[in-house]
């Protein structure tokens, strides 16, 4: 095995200085306190820039840790271990809202459903655990691509598909779709992963405020949207509850 | 309607309080863990007073974080770790000495000394054994300067942790059905002391809580609590029992802990078990005639995964365990038999120690954590297979609850190996709801248990999809596994 690479150790000091303070750092200070040459500090932030790992203010021209790096992070929390935390409030969001729940975590672009609770009518329903979902075409995929730094840029990679009339398929008005998800802090599907199926969601977050999965409801149009095909207040209130509440499980700050 | 029913779960290693609205939906949550006390080898104490302090933190905890006040409580009930042992000042209320756990095994030799194991089964339904209360308040009044003397003169009070609890709530000295038959000192038939089972244990009559039912007012807290009225107490498993709704003959639960425990109704009659199942109190409403059930505890699940977790240090959660045991196909022909205080139901060998059999140079972690996880499936499967054979009547599916329902895998294998549907409730949490139901019903919150009934929905169902021989094969070769625990333990072990 060949030794140590010299320079990913010393990009992995930057980081670990950076990560160490709340405050931003310029070239030469953490070029100081590593006792490198300041060429040496530069061509490593430069590159961790390219990818996303750090990030520079356009005002000051100092380095803080990039938003890539904590979606990497966030990536390692299991998902047998968020279903444990949320347990009992996907329990409590399926018995107030008498619809099944799903929680989701994003998989190579798409929905991965990592739990399910059946709705609570004690009719005949199967358990969906490990099945994956478009996230352009579900709620649960529109709250984590609109929280994702590079959700939706990998998705120009491929057209998206149509699942029915109502599917997003132009990615500028995707675009929009989640601007507003990020606004309003929950996101929908109206019939577009399947005719007469509506779907609400809403973003788990952990202790840094990093998006870690989302939680939602699904069911007929008939029961999720009103007359006027909006989805319920009332039902959107009980999952933006639970999402809360799992958050809060997994150490967010309360808000 | 604004106003709720609260459950303190005083467990084994945490106590919770969890706050329930009239659908049976989780409200708040709070806990705190306690100290284990570990005096030496074998024994296992709580701190009463510190247990009772996270008590009242918990309480005030879960009313907080719903924005909630006493007022919004209709009733307080409680359920607690069973037969763990307490003897208190009844002029100071001080416990005279920490709390003696049920896991505790000091009264080895006293139980061996009070004869053969059967002796008092047909009265209170119980093997002689270390876990039971009855010879653990005998320990402490042979060893506790002047403790039976003050006993007799009932200047002390013996109480299991509902009884405690609610001592400190109300001041009434009171105890339920369900943790009076955990003791070995109540007959079973009459849910009185029994003088023959109390003389012969060797505890003063004067010290013993009066017994009643498990959902009834028994007086209204004073402090934290104030006003609210204290209306039910199960022991843990039997408040699970109750949250699950098996409120007729054949019904039941299996709650998975650090230990697991499948119960079943068998209704209004006790029946006695040839194949090592407990005789137990299931609940009791009011006034309304006992409904008995048939215990299969087995002493090692969760703790298992905790093991692995804590001592092995090869996952850094508990829910982890899932990941690592998906990393292999199957348990690469390794079975792993936890018997790390003996065996429990059906075997109750206290000589039987843990071993990991099949080990070859193939075997990985992966297959190790499948090992772990089938452990749990497979003691379930020898408690179903007695529970059968006692009542005669095959299980059709089972209902499941606990943390370890969280586990897809786990909760899939159960299935397979038992050949039935396991089904899981939409409150995970049954062991608060049952005693948050009973209480709900002593003070008319929820009109009857057809009410409830009505609460219970399947959250998650697993089928069964092994084939027969694969179960026949599994099932062969860990039977072997165990018969390679049994007469680890010799006579020169338990020396000092």
């Amino acid at each position: 095995m060949p030794g140590p690479i010299q320079s990913i150790e010393r990009a992995a000091a930057v980081l670990r200085l950076l990560a160490s303070g709340a405050r931003r750092m310029g070239v030469a200070e953490l070029a100081r306190a590593l006792e490198l040459p300041k060429p040496t500090v530069h061509g490593i932030l430069r590159t961790l820039q390219l990818v996303g790992f750090v990030e520079q203010s356009p005002d000051t021209g100092k380095y803080q840790l990039g938003a890539a790096l904590f979606h990497i992070g966030s990536s390692y929390l299991d998902g047998n271990e968020l279903r444990t935390r949320a347990l009992n409030w996907s329990d409590s969001l399926a018995s107030r809202s008498m619809e099944s729940v799903r929680i989701g975590t994003l998989h190579e672009n798409q929905v991965l459903v990592v739990h399910h609770v059946f709705r609570p009518d004690n009719s005949r329903q199967v358990l969906e655990v490990g099945a994956l979902l478009p996230s352009h075409a579900s709620a649960l995929g529109k709250v984590l691509l609109a929280d994702d730094p590079v959700g939706l840029s990998l998705a120009d990679d491929e057209p998206l598909k149509a699942y029915t009339p109502a599917t997003i398929t132009d990615l500028d008005a995707l675009s929009d779709t989640l601007e507003q998800v990020r606004q309003r802090g929950w996101a929908s599907d109206v019939e577009e992963l399947v005719d007469g199926e509506v779907s609400l969601a809403a973003p788990i977050r952990d202790r840094r405020a990093v998006t870690v999965g989302a939680v939602g409801i699904s069911g007929p149009v008939e029961r999720l949207c009103d007359e006027k095909k909006q989805p319920r207040t009332d039902l959107v209130s009980y999952v933006r509850e639970a999402a809360r509440s799992i958050s809060r499980e997994l150490g967010a700050i309360p808000w | 309607m604004s106003t709720y029913i609260a459950a303190i779960d005083q467990g084994t290693t945490s106590s919770r309080c969890i706050v329930f609205d009239h659908g049976g939906a989780i409200v708040s949550v709070a806990q705190k863990e306690h100290r284990q006390i570990f005096p030496k080898p074998g024994w296992v104490e709580h701190d009463a007073e510190e247990i009772w302090a996270n008590v009242l933190d918990v309480v005030h905890g879960a009313l907080q974080k719903a924005s909630l006040t006493v007022h919004d409580l209709a009733a307080v009930g409680i359920t607690n770790q069973r037969e763990t042992t307490l003897v208190w000042d009844k002029a100071t209320g001080k416990p005279v000495h920490n709390a003696i756990v049920w896991q505790d095994t000091r009264t080895d030799q006293l139980v061996k000394e009070l004869g053969e194991q059967n002796r008092f089964r047909e009265k209170c339904g119980l093997p002689l054994a270390t876990y039971f209360s009855g010879p653990k308040v005998r320990w402490l009044l042979d060893h506790v300067d002047g403790l039976r003397e003050r006993g007799e003169r009932g200047e002390v009070l013996f109480g299991t942790m509902d009884t405690w609890l609610i001592w400190k709530l109300t001041g009434r000295h009171v105890t339920d059905v369900t943790n009076a038959s955990r003791t070995m000192l109540m007959n079973l038939e009459t849910l009185d002391w029994d003088d023959e089972l109390v003389d012969a244990i060797g505890v003063p009559k004067a010290m013993l809580p009066e017994i009643r039912s498990s959902a009834e007012v028994y007086g209204t807290a004073t402090g934290t609590l104030e006003g609210v009225p204290v209306a039910s107490a199960l022991g843990d498993q039997q408040a699970a029992l109750f949250g699950q709704t098996c409120y007729s003959p054949g019904e039941g639960k299996c709650t998975y802990g650090t230990g697991s425990f499948l119960l079943v109704n068998t209704g209004d009659k006790p029946v006695v078990s040839e194949n090592g199942l407990l005789t137990t109190v299931g609940y009791k409403i009011g006034d309304q005639p006992a409904a008995y059930a048939l215990e299969g505890a087995i002493a090692v699940t969760g703790a298992l995964v905790q093991w692995f977790r804590d001592k092995m240090g090869l996952i850094g959660s508990a829910p982890e365990i899932e990941t690592l045991a998906r990393s292999v196909e199957d348990n690469g022909g390794a079975y792993f038999v936890p018997a790390f205080s003996g065996l429990f139901a059906p075997h109750w060998r206290s000589d039987a120690r843990g071993i990991i059999a099949g080990l070859t140079g193939y075997i990985d972690k992966g297959h190790i954590a499948r090992a772990v996880l089938e452990a749990t499936a497979w003691q379930t499967r020898e408690v179903v297979d007695a529970m059968n054979a006692d009542s005669g009547v095959e299980l059709v599916a089972l209902k499941v609850d606990g943390g370890m329902t969280a586990n897809n895998l786990l909760m899939g294998f159960l299935s397979d190996v038992l050949d039935v549907p396991v089904v899981r409730p939409i409150v995970a949490e049954t062991t608060c709801l049952g005693a948050a139901y009973a209480a709900g019903l002593a003070v008319g919150y929820w009109s009857d248990t057809e009410t409830l009934r009505e609460n219970w929905h399947k959250a998650a169902e697993w089928l069964p999809t092994m084939d027969a021989k694969t179960r026949d094969k599994g099932y062969r070769k860990w039977k072997k596994a165990v018969e390679r625990t049994v007469g680890w333990i010799d006579e020169d072990d338990n020396d000092e």
